[in-house]
């Protein structure tokens, strides 16, 4: 594997592969030293075009845990704003030796560009690209489902049986497609509810069933309702008429969350609005493994450099 | 040509006992054993060789697995390798008296990268080598204390270690 873009690329033994490479890296945790030696003298560089926290910090964890060199560039305050484009960043970064780029960017296929336009040779990383995919935040959900059911018990299994309903804004979700793909590839059953004007038009090709309604979908008992984040900074048209309506008819409210069974997991990539589309109640419960999440994030982030990063060039082309 | 056995499965089972022995004589004291094998078949080995240990005299040893794939020196020139889960026995490795145990010594590479790794993991009293063969051509300033068969060889002939638990048969061959 040269590059992750996108959780499509990824067949089941890869991404069974991916986990299972996690499991290890989850394993230095605990121990007295957390570091590995596994990618010294190789340098990644964070390229952010957006903001972003966790995303950042993860991979800025994930590749210092592995004794990579972490060069972390956001646009802001760059010559980005000078109006440099997307081309000639990438070109400097490649000349000042950066074995893999690490890309987050507001514009859909910014990272395939990237990998594909032979301006770089460096290993490419999709942290987030548009409304388009969102690979690594997919493989750690994937993770944390793995681990919540069959906790050390977890190698080499995928997801079959279980059923995943998505809740949100699907439209604007990076992180939903990701997911939709990725946890079909292992076998979940996936199921999407949001009001009309936050499905994507062609939802209906995807391997998904849609609901309109919150309460069918979490009729079905679930194993994991994931809450997705309503994304105000890229909603610039009215899609619902209030956040109070929104909050009743979609939002995992402290009801509905009582109404769950006691094994599903409320999942939530985070950065969460309570009250909005999930409650403190879901959130803050044992059922909740958004902090989980987190924590597996660089686990994650850690396998997936090192199967990009850590071989030779020429074999993993 | 084809391969030649060198050792038997009794040869095998023998050569194992006799490291057991060796293992408690050179213990002194009252020190800990941990037995870690290097995965896959260094694995096996350790646990045989704690469960004859264990025979002889019970509670003072348990096995692990350390897995070293992530400190090789050699991750830049192959291809990327699935690591192979790591097993440190209850009660970790501090001041306990850790025995390494693979199934061939050849380079040295192998044990060099789980003397680091082993670091990482806490800060043994003392650190043995155990393999079952040891078949020359050391790269590094590295020997074994308890070896199962020295087998000189060429170093365009293949040792190969086969056993029961996880290739279905139990012998080593040596290849031209």
């Amino acid at each position: 594997m040269k590059h992750l873009l996108s959780t499509r690329d990824l067949d089941r033994e890869t991404a069974v592969g991916i986990l299972d490479i996690a499991e290890d890296m989850a394993l230095t945790a605990d121990r007295e030293v957390r570091k590995l030696p596994t990618l010294r003298g190789r340098t990644v560089v964070n390229l952010f075009f957006e903001d972003s926290t966790r995303t950042r910090l993860s991979f800025e964890s994930a590749a210092k845990r592995l004794s990579a060199d972490v060069i972390t560039f956001s646009a802001k305050g760059s010559s980005v704003s000078k109006g440099e484009s997307l081309k000639d960043t990438a070109q400097t970064l490649q000349a000042m030796g950066a074995d893999a780029i690490v890309v987050r960017h507001h514009g859909s296929g910014a990272a395939h560009q990237l990998a594909h336009a032979g301006w770089i040779d460096a290993h490419v990383l999709n942290a987030g690209d548009g409304t388009h995919e969102h690979p690594t935040q997919a493989l750690l959900d994937a993770f944390t489902m793995r681990q919540r059911r069959y906790g050390a018990d977890s190698r080499g299994r995928d997801l079959s049986g279980m059923r995943v309903v998505i809740v949100g804004d699907i439209v604007h979700s990076r992180v939903a497609r990701s997911n939709v793909w990725l946890l079909t590839t292992l076998g979940a059953e996936v199921h999407l509810v949001a009001p009309r004007t936050l499905l994507p038009a062609g939802v209906e090709t995807w391997p998904v069933t849609v609901h309109e309604h919150l309460e069918p979908a979490l009729a079905l008992r679930p194993d994991v309702v994931m809450m997705l984040r309503i994304q105000q900074e890229r909603m610039h048209a009215a899609f619902f008429p209030s956040g109070r309506e929104y909050a009743r008819e979609w939002g995992l409210t402290a009801e509905r969350f009582a109404a769950l069974g006691p094994d599903t997991m409320v999942m939530h990539p985070g950065p969460m609005n309570r009250g909005l589309e999930i409650s403190s109640a879901a959130a803050d419960s044992s059922a909740s493994t958004v902090l989980a999440q987190v924590t597996n994030g660089v686990f994650i982030r850690m396998a997936v450099l090192y199967l990009l990063v850590a071989g030779s060039q020429e074999a993993s082309a | 040509m084809s391969a030649r056995t060198v050792l038997h499965d009794a040869d095998i089972a023998r050569a194992l006992r006799r490291i057991a022995h060796e293992i408690l004589e050179s213990r002194r004291g009252d020190g800990r054993l941990v037995l870690l094998g290097i995965p896959t078949r260094g694995t096996v080995l350790a646990e045989r060789i704690q469960a004859v240990i264990d025979d002889i005299e019970p509670g003072v040893s348990s096995a692990g697995s350390l897995d070293i794939t992530l400190y090789r020196d050699d991750l830049a020139r192959t291809p990327t390798r699935a690591p192979q889960p790591t097993r440190i026995p209850a009660g970790g490795i501090d001041d306990a008296i850790v025995v390494l145990v693979d199934d061939v010594l050849y380079s040295g590479r192998t044990v060099r990268a789980a003397l680091d790794a082993l670091a990482d993991h806490g800060r043994p009293r003392a650190v043995r080598l155990a393999v079952l063969v040891d078949r020359g051509h050391r790269e590094l300033p590295i020997r074994a204390d308890f070896v199962g068969k020295n087998l000189p060889s060429a170093t365009s002939e293949r040792v190969s270690v086969r056993l029961a638990d996880v290739d279905g048969v139990e012998e080593v061959t040596i290849e031209p």
